[in-house]
């Protein structure tokens, strides 16, 4: 295991990728910081649900929580790219937004919050994107239940 | 009544109005969302620019919904503009129509059977989503340096196909929406040749599920390079036809230039890749500046424009579908002999003929279809240039044959965003122009 740092965080190689584990509280500084280091495009802001997978690799200092914020981070000066993964409690589900940072993440960040419930503190219009308004639940949850129809097979008992 | 209307629609998880807001109830946040955010502009600033530039009052300004069944929407956007007479003051995309869930079905999915969902999302360039998803599912699997090299010239070969065959869409779509209706029967019969390559090689004209964790499905048929051969030497005058038809042609550039535009700075603060990207002269392409496959053996230029117009959208994507030919024309050259996929057990299924023969066969080909195989935990991104931009898969595992997350960035989604900033200002008729030179697939975006 290597023990590389940047920013105070905690920088894995994922498949020769390049991942950072950022604690939530300094979340955006840390993202401030990498604009700095010229990851100028956020090309993409997700979340998993680990609900049913609680038991992954982290570094020792990271402690897992249910969600995980997700952000992936380009420097096209460089040509290099950056991972940043950030824990997000199920008791506490919110973060705050990256969208003043990379307004880009308007629309990726609203799509986190209809799929997953995660609220994102300071976003300028956190509604439902994909999903209808009035919707309940958050589908990409893994609690959250395909909606199967069961299927009765002919002449089986019940 | 109103009350009661009120309780019936808040109760469940009703979070908020999707729609634009009317004028009165906006924020400087909201403003600086559409405008100023992109510039980096405090909110105080913001707010002094939306009381300078309009505060037209509520009565004067008028909200009507395009879309999201519209022709020119390319499947089932809505836009929701904010008019005063023929200026669109705002502009909203409300998307979600054709949500149907794929990342959760991705999720029930083996890797195997992933494909046939990931070829779906952008079915305008199925065969770019597949090669962006076993492309992640290698590298978890660790097989990504093994792939013949066949196989890597296939997926070159298909990947660049699809590339003139998403953009001769465009310019057919393109063509229609401004008004050249000709051009749109000239891109789909053009597109159509391209298609008949595929359902030849893959079976199929569109979502193929062709390329596959560890190769292709296939190997290519009897006959392909005539085939490829004549595509090419069938589009070059017709490329030729449509310059003298579009480009330079004073109605069209009328209709397009200066249309829509969007500065270098907007772009990368939003996002925006391909295409829209380069339009405002930033050369940045995924096949050159972060090479995958085997773009770094071929010699293409990287087409930019300058003034990030609707414009230079257009003419890049016919330029790129020159680049395009230029490049299967060197994969023609280069396409080596050898197997088209991997030799490994876990991966590939027995060929037929070894069914009949071995019990061993016989069981791998169950398991690898039923079960799948199981990929090592891990988690990945791997991004490749799409017709549309930066297309990336990024698959978590838990060490199952089912991906555990499995989510699609897709370039369309992303560009939409771009749409407001490219149309405030502009007359409500350019919005078509503007909408259709981001070349949207509305399959994409809500996946």
């Amino acid at each position: 295991m290597t023990t590389d740092v940047l920013h105070d965080c905690a920088l894995r190689d994922s498949h020769g990728q390049h991942v950072l584990f950022v604690p939530k509280d300094r979340y955006i500084a840390t993202l401030r910081k990498l604009i700095d280091d010229s990851y100028t495009m956020c090309v993409d802001l997700t979340a998993i649900d680990f609900l049913t997978h609680p038991g992954r690799t982290l570094p020792e200092v990271i402690a897992p929580e249910r969600f995980e914020i997700v952000v992936n981070l380009l420097s096209m000066r460089d040509r290099t790219r950056l991972r940043v993964r950030t824990q997000v409690s199920e008791a506490d589900a919110s973060i705050d937004s990256a969208f003043d940072l990379y307004p880009g993440t308007e629309a990726m960040e609203r799509e986190v919050f209809d799929m997953f419930g995660i609220t994102f503190t300071g976003h300028p219009d956190l509604t439902r994107i994909l999903m209808p308004e009035d919707w309940d639940g958050h589908p990409l949850r893994k609690d959250y239940s395909q909606g199967r129809i069961p299927v009765q097979f002919k002449g089986s008992a019940s | 009544m109103s009350d009661l209307l009120s309780t019936v629609v808040s109760a469940g998880t009703f979070e908020g109005n999707q729609e634009l807001r009317s004028r009165s109830e906006l924020t400087a946040k909201e403003v600086m969302r559409e405008v100023g955010a992109v510039l980096r502009m405090s909110e105080a600033d913001v707010a002094l620019l939306a009381e300078v530039e309009s505060d037209p009052g509520e009565d004067q300004t008028m909200i009507i919904n395009m879309g999201p069944q519209h022709p020119s929407t390319h499947g089932v956007l809505r836009l929701m503009l904010e008019l005063k007479g023929e200026t669109v003051l705002r502009c909203k995309p409300i998307i979600g129509y054709l949500h149907t869930g794929m990342e959760k079905t991705g999720e029930s999915l083996t890797f195997m059977q992933g494909g046939t969902n990931v070829t779906r999302m952008d079915y305008a360039s199925p065969l770019n989503n597949e090669l962006v998803f076993s492309m992640a599912t290698e590298k978890l699997l660790g097989i990504d340096g093994d792939i013949p090299e066949r196989a890597v010239w296939m997926r070159m070969l298909l990947s660049e196909m699809n590339r003139m065959s998403s953009h001769l869409l465009f310019m057919a779509s393109n063509g229609m929406d401004i008004g050249a209706v000709s051009m749109m029967l000239y891109g789909w019969r053009e597109r159509e040749e391209v298609l008949r390559f595929f359902q030849k090689v893959t079976g199929l004209r569109m979502n193929h599920n062709f390329i596959r964790p560890g190769g292709v499905a296939a190997d290519l048929p009897a006959g392909w390079r005539d085939d490829v051969l004549e595509i090419l030497e069938m589009l070059a005058p017709r490329l030729e036809e449509y310059d003298t038809l579009m480009t330079g042609q004073p109605i069209w550039r009328e209709r397009l230039q200066g249309v829509g535009v969007i500065t270098q700075q907007e772009a990368i603060a939003l996002g925006a890749t391909g295409p829209i990207l380069r339009s405002t002269g930033l050369a940045w392409d995924l096949r050159r500046d972060m090479p995958y496959l085997h773009y770094n053996e071929i010699e293409f230029d990287v087409i930019v424009g300058s003034y990030g117009d609707a414009f230079d959208r257009y003419a890049i994507r016919l330029a790129e579908i020159r680049e395009s030919m230029r490049i299967v024309r060197q994969i023609l050259d280069k396409m080596p002999g050898g197997d088209y996929r991997i030799q490994n057990k876990k991966v590939t299924p027995p060929p037929r003929a070894r069914i009949d023969e071995s019990m061993e066969a016989l069981i791998h080909h169950f398991k690898i279809f039923t079960e799948g195989f199981k990929v090592p935990e891990g988690e990945v991104y791997v991004a490749i240039e799409s017709p549309r931009g930066e297309i990336g898969c990024y698959i978590a595992s838990d060490g199952s044959a089912t991906p555990y997350r499995m989510h699609v960035r897709a370039p369309s989604f992303v560009n939409v965003q771009a749409l407001p900033h490219m149309m405030r200002g502009g007359l409500v008729a350019d919005a078509v122009a503007v909408i259709s030179s981001i070349d949207p697939v509305l399959g994409e975006v809500d996946r």
